[in-house]
């Protein structure tokens, strides 16, 4: 297989991410987009893995990678969670209580 | 073989990621997201990291997308599809992620366009299970620290304050 499949895969699976992250008002589904790019590290980890036959060091760090996404999410569904009780949305472009006044 | 089975679940993950940020209903965005981590899991069995596929499934679609759908229903978020969920920014965004696909593939094909992986078999538990218990024990231990903190501080953040 040539290394480069992987790779593109990846870029291309980030790019989708950062145009969620960029264009999407819910916060969930910023977060959701967050996950994408996440996964799409993990692709690049395993892949130069497979590339570089040593002792599954990139699939120990992309191990890595999932678990901190999982606190990620947690902590991050948590602040949502307290944004959508104290504003009664999730709206990012809404919640401006810490917009700087001229 | 592998490249066919990795192309297949590579063009799934992409659909899906596309239907993730562009669909107008909340949940289905979510329930494509499954699909999306579903196909990368694939990616990573075609590519012989047979463990962190499991992983990957277990933890996200597991747990992340069912945290996810959770929230979803906590925040009392509509079924019916919503015109409003993009932003009126979305062509900027999607000119940005474009240049970004632009610079890292052309990147990524000039520094390793000509390069092959040879087809192994190393990504069985036993394999990741030696490198984290030999060489990667402290990250572990900070990890599992940190995991912790977070658990802690999304339990501290979601309570209630009693005065309340």
């Amino acid at each position: 297989m040539p290394l480069i499949l992987p790779l593109l895969l990846a870029v291309v699976l980030f790019c989708i991410g950062v145009y969620g992250v960029l264009a999407r008002r819910n916060v969930i589904t910023m977060l959701m987009s967050f996950e994408l790019m996440l996964n799409a590290v993990n692709l690049n980890l395993v892949a130069f893995d497979a590339w570089r036959v040593d002792e599954a060091t990139g699939q120990t760090l992309a191990i890595f990678v999932i678990t901190l996404a999982a606190a990620e999410i947690g902590l991050g569904l948590a602040i949502v969670l307290l944004l959508f009780r104290g504003h009664g949305h999730v709206d990012a472009d809404a919640a401006r209580d810490l917009v700087e006044r001229p | 073989m592998t490249t066919v089975l990795f192309s297949v679940a590579g063009a799934v993950a992409v659909a899906a990621a596309v239907l993730v940020v562009v669909s107008r209903r909340i949940v289905h965005a979510a329930l494509w997201l499954v699909v999306a981590l579903g196909a990368v899991a694939g990616c990573f069995g075609a590519l012989h990291a047979e463990f962190v596929a499991l992983v990957q499934i277990l933890v996200y679609v597991g747990a992340i997308v069912v945290l996810v759908l959770f929230a979803l229903m906590l925040t009392k978020a509509p079924t019916n599809p919503l015109p409003e969920l993009t932003t009126g920014r979305s062509p900027f965004a999607a000119v940005v992620a474009a240049v970004l696909a632009l610079i890292l593939g052309a990147g990524v094909v000039l520094a390793f366009g000509n390069e092959k992986i040879e087809p192994v078999t190393g990504g069985s538990a036993t394999a990741i299970g030696t490198q984290v218990f030999k060489n990667w024990v402290l990250p572990f231990e900070v990890l599992s620290v940190l995991l912790l903190a977070a658990l802690i501080g999304a339990i501290a953040l979601s309570q209630r304050k009693k005065e309340d």
